[in-house]
């Protein structure tokens, strides 16, 4: 136990002059080192915060020291030639620092997402009358001199100010999950949602790796400021598919995240779709429809397919103050996300929704209207000023192995419509799904659903042909498929289908040794020493997708180019037909954000077109 | 040069005139001007000329993130920037309720008692060359030096140490540190003999210093003198004893006063808190190795960090007397309002005029020194 401190006198007796003799005493001087050191080199300290050195290749140019720079003192400078790939967040950007500003904090270094950025051991920097610009430098990992002084101060886990921890996601457990299509996702609450927004760096590698472009950085920044309505606005500016996208998209904005380089990416989906389960569904339909054009134009466009580049395209259209209708072959508008993505990712009633959303804005879409056989393109030509396909890839590609053409042997994409249209499958006590994309995965996971409320058992085996390492469907669809007892295995090419008595018994599988040969073509080398069986009555390919393109007429495929398969269009949609765009699926990328952002795209192309039209009319 | 706002006085014909200490004078810590008028040698008059270190600190701050700050805090006072750091991290964790790790307060204290050091050693200097003992300067200077190595070593700045954040410090100390505190303290206490016969008890220092500047306790209290110049006028307040922060309660330690309240008594208060600071120190090194712990508690991203709606008055007692960050925010990313109240703020106006006052020409400078006034605590 310590007392308070108490006061006290000094002990200076000043009074005491000392003896005569006493200034002798000052000759030990001469005797002892000087008090003042010897002007000599001295090595700085270990952790001394010197001249900024910069690892050129673990930069990414992301720009955060620059934001938390107090003094201005950062700019970053683009940099011929370095390397910049916007799909993997990296930017040929750098920093270059302005010592006449810099004042060595180092926040530059514990902020640093990559660690790339680090402090120097060397004292002095100065320069001559000539080269005053020499105070502004493009530091790379030779530091400003290029000699070689030690590293200073770095990041450690200590002074690290960057939070690497995401959020955990609430999730249905694999047994309350299993035998129902409830969603297996519950979302984020507010308290989750904010502190998961405020790992944000806004770098906006995010924004440049979306297909669409979204907003990502500034709807992140409105969520963390408590505004989930302002976020929303900023998420409608360029999806019209943001509560979609906020379930099931598939989030290249994550795997760019820069907070991602050494932690876990910030949750950029799930707090897209924390905003719009949040915001009433009627302020949501006010937000969209905000810039929506007060006039008419007297244009009109029709829209084949009412999928997500078909409704981005109409939501476009429609606010430019054309009059849209989409023609949609189904009961339903969503395309492949109502009648591909279970209902456990994706609830029904979320895309019920986004519909709405964009019908309220004036969309007009004729359900259970097939083009090709209730209405031809000829007409459309002649009532529309232009024509959008987005059709998307509804034909479930085969294997075309023996065995293949028994009709137990189904495409993925149809049972996935099946079960779309809400029906429940007839699903066998045994199957088997070759494929090992997310499509594998759905079909995979739908049927376990079935078949636990029909057996009270999961009996399913996938089979892929690529391996772990380069696995197609996403980590976590994997993860989540085992947990729900489904077997997932790799590097199995399918051989045989084995049918007994009309009926299938199972596939026959040889593992695969290679995918691609020498010139990088799919060509898979199989090894027939081990072969394996695999029990299942019922085979489903998910191997892939292709466009049905007969409800365009023979006069129409003819005046069209392809290229292996593929309708053949430019980097605005359009064809090779003056009238006709296209959108999509069925002629880029494969998700749904993808076909936002050529919904988006045509979209702008067809606005162009017919606003030239106007001024020359 | 005379400043752009100086007005020519026009004094009746008799023998006053008038001088300028500073904007630029070695007797001051900084640009800072004193206008006297005098008679013979006499004062007459002084005043006190703030303005030619004006930064705007306070206004700069309520443009910059919560953890930009860091950096501009210590910036306020040179010589003791380490209470700076200090106040304002502890104002900033009131406002956000932030528990600082034990550990962390134990550094806190380290570096307070070594910037104190420094900053005493360096008033000694200053003093001793406002008398003509420019010895004793190059010793205090020499000294500090090794205070500053120590910093370099535990935060990577020597003079700007930008090492405490809101919730704690940003490393911890590195391998051997303490051992190499432990042995400059050792110097530091087998110098003191040296500069008591050097200069403490130096008759020349005794005779300049005593009776010059008298402060008596009333007249400062009124004043709002606080620190070492308080204290050489008798009164025992130390915000350390008075309103614990840290773990000062958890130190023995004592409070220096002298009763005089003179320029020699201040000097002498100084010195005895130097030892005062070295016993802290010492206790510090003990108890270290054995308290756990991380330095720091964890922040939020530092450009996404509102800080709570409040506001948060933070006191520290500093080389130079209580200094203290008024801070106020409004729920924001930045504070809505900062205000420091910088000890030296009374010194350098207020009481300077009035120990002036009378004073003879030559002692100005010792007066300032002596009250260790820091401009860049006036001009902030």
């Amino acid at each position: 136990m310590t007392g308070k401190p108490k006061a006290r006198r000094s002990e200076v007796r000043y009074e005491d002059r000392g003896s005569l003799l006493a200034p002798l005493k000052n000759l030990q001087f001469l005797f002892r080192p000087p008090v003042t050191e010897p002007l000599e080199p001295r090595p700085a300290a270990e952790i001394y915060r010197g001249f900024h050195l910069n690892d050129w290749n673990a930069c990414i140019g992301c720009g955060s020291c620059q934001k938390v720079c107090d003094n201005a003192a950062i700019t970053m400078v683009h940099v011929p030639g370095a390397p910049e790939d916007p799909v993997k967040g990296i930017r040929p950007l750098r920093p270059a620092i302005d010592y006449g500003r810099c004042c060595w904090c180092a926040l530059c270094v514990d902020i640093c997402p990559t660690s790339a950025i680090k402090l120097s051991r060397e004292y002095v920097h100065t320069c001559t009358q000539e080269e005053i610009d020499s105070y502004f430098v493009l530091p790379d990992e030779h530091g400003i001199h290029g000699t070689p002084y030690p590293l200073g101060w770095t990041k450690t886990p200590t002074n690290d100010l960057l939070d690497l921890e995401r959020q955990p996601m609430p999730e249905l457990p694999p047994e309350e999950r299993v035998d129902n299509f409830q969603e297996m996702v519950l979302g984020y609450d507010d308290q989750q949602a904010i502190i998961e927004a405020s790992r944000c760096v806004q770098c906006g590698m995010c924004h440049d790796a979306c297909p669409t472009h979204m907003h990502a950085p500034e709807y992140i920044r409105a969520i963390w400021r408590g505004e989930p309505e302002e976020a929303v606005r900023w998420m409608y500016r360029t999806n019209p598919f943001s509560q979609v996208c906020g379930r099931v998209c598939t989030h290249r904005c994550e795997a760019a995240c820069s907070i991602g380089r050494r932690g876990e990416p910030v949750a950029i989906r799930w707090l897209k779709r924390y905003a719009t389960d949040r915001v009433p569904h009627e302020r949501i339909k006010a937000i969209a429809a905000e810039g929506k054009a007060d006039y008419v134009t007297g244009r009109s466009v029709a829209i084949v397919g009412a999928g997500p580049a078909g409704l981005t395209a109409a939501y476009d259209l429609v606010k430019k103050g054309h009059r849209v209708v989409v023609f949609e072959a189904q009961p339903k508008a969503g395309g492949m996300t109502r009648y591909g993505i279970p209902y456990y990712r994706l609830p029904e009633e979320i895309l019920d929704r986004e519909v709405e959303v964009i019908e309220s804005l004036g969309v007009e879409i004729r359900y259970n209207t097939r083009v090709g056989r209730d209405v031809t393109m000829e007409a459309l030509r002649e009532e529309f000023d232009a024509v959008v396909l987005a059709i998307g890839l509804q034909m479930g590609r085969s294997t075309r192995i023996p065995g293949s053409e028994h009709e137990d042997v189904k495409r993925a994409v149809d049972l996935l419509r099946e079960a779309g249209e809400g029906r429940a499958l007839d699903v066998p006590q045994t199957a088997v799904v070759i494929g090992g994309g997310n499509v594998a995965m759905d079909i995979a996971r739908t049927m376990a659903r079935f078949q636990m409320q029909k057996y009270g058992e999961v009996r399913i085996t996938v089979v892929a042909l690529e391996d772990f390492d380069h696995f197609l469907a996403d980590p976590v669809e994997v993860k989540e498929a085992r947990e729900e007892g489904i077997e997932i295995l790799d590097s199995r090419g399918p051989r045989e289908v084995v049918i007994e008595d009309g009926r299938i018994k199972g596939l026959v599988t040889w593992r695969v040794k290679s995918i691609f040969d020498e010139k990088g073509r799919f060509a898979p080398e199989l090894d027939p020493e081990d072969e394996r069986f695999h029990e299942g009555e019922w085979v489903v390919e998910a191997i892939g997708q292709m466009a049905d393109m007969s409800l365009l007429g023979e006069d129409l495929i003819e005046q069209l180019e392809w290229v292996r398969g593929r309708l053949q269009v430019d980097e605005e949609g359009r064809t090779a037909v003056p009238w006709l765009w296209a959108a999509g699926d069925d002629v880029h990328g494969p998700d749904v954000v993808h076909a936002v952002a050529d919904g988006h795209r045509v979209a702008a192309s067809i606005d162009a077109c017919l606003t030239q039209l106007e001024k020359t009319a | 040069m005379r400043p752009e706002n100086y007005q020519a006085r026009s004094h009746p014909p008799s023998h006053e005139y008038e001088l300028f200490i500073g904007p630029n004078h070695p007797g001051i810590e900084g640009n800072y001007a004193f206008k006297l008028r005098l008679h013979g040698d006499r004062v007459i008059e002084g005043k006190a000329d703030a303005g030619y270190l004006h930064r705007g600190f306070e206004k700069l701050m309520e443009g910059r993130l919560w953890i930009q700050n860091i950096a501009l805090v210590p910036r306020i006072c040179v010589p003791d920037p380490v209470p700076m750091e200090v106040s304002y991290s502890l104002a900033v964790e009131e406002l956000c309720g932030l528990e600082v790790p034990e550990r962390a307060q134990w550094l806190r204290v380290l570096q307070l008692e070594l910037s104190r050091i420094a900053a005493h050693l360096f008033t000694f200097g200053g003093h001793a060359s406002t008398t003509g003992m420019y010895t004793n300067m190059f010793w205090g200077v020499a000294d500090r030096d090794r205070i500053l190595d120590l910093f370099e070593e535990l935060s990577g700045g020597r003079v700007y140490h930008i090492f405490n954040i809101p919730g704690g410090v940003r490393r911890d100390v590195p391998p051997g540190f303490l051992g190499r505190v432990a042995a400059t303290m050792d110097y530091l206490e087998s110098r003191l003999p040296d500069y008591d016969n050097l200069f403490f008890r130096n008759q020349v220092l005794v005779d300049r210093a005593k009776g010059v500047g008298v402060l008596d306790q009333e007249t400062a209290l009124e004043l709002g003198v606080t620190g070492p110049n308080l204290r050489a006028t008798g009164l025992a307040f130390d915000v350390r004893r008075d309103d614990p922060y840290l773990v000062y309660d958890q130190l023995e330690f004592d409070i220096p006063t002298e009763s005089a309240g003179d320029a020699y008594a201040r000097t002498l208060v100084r010195r005895a808190e130097l030892v005062q600071s070295i016993r802290i120190v010492r206790q510090v090194i003990e108890r270290l190795p054995e308290i756990p712990g991380p330095v720091r508690a964890p922040i939020p991203n530092p450009l996404a960090w509102k800080v709570p709606a409040g506001e948060a008055y933070t006191r520290v007692e500093s080389s130079k007397g209580e200094l203290a960050w008024y801070v106020v925010s409004d729920g924001g990313e930045k504070p809505y309002r900062v205000h420091v109240r910088g000890a030296s703020m009374m010194h350098a106006v207020q009481v300077l005029e009035h120990l002036a006052r009378g004073a003879r020409i030559e002692d100005v400078a010792q007066i300032m020194f002596t009250l260790d006034a820091c401009p860049p605590e006036v001009d902030r």
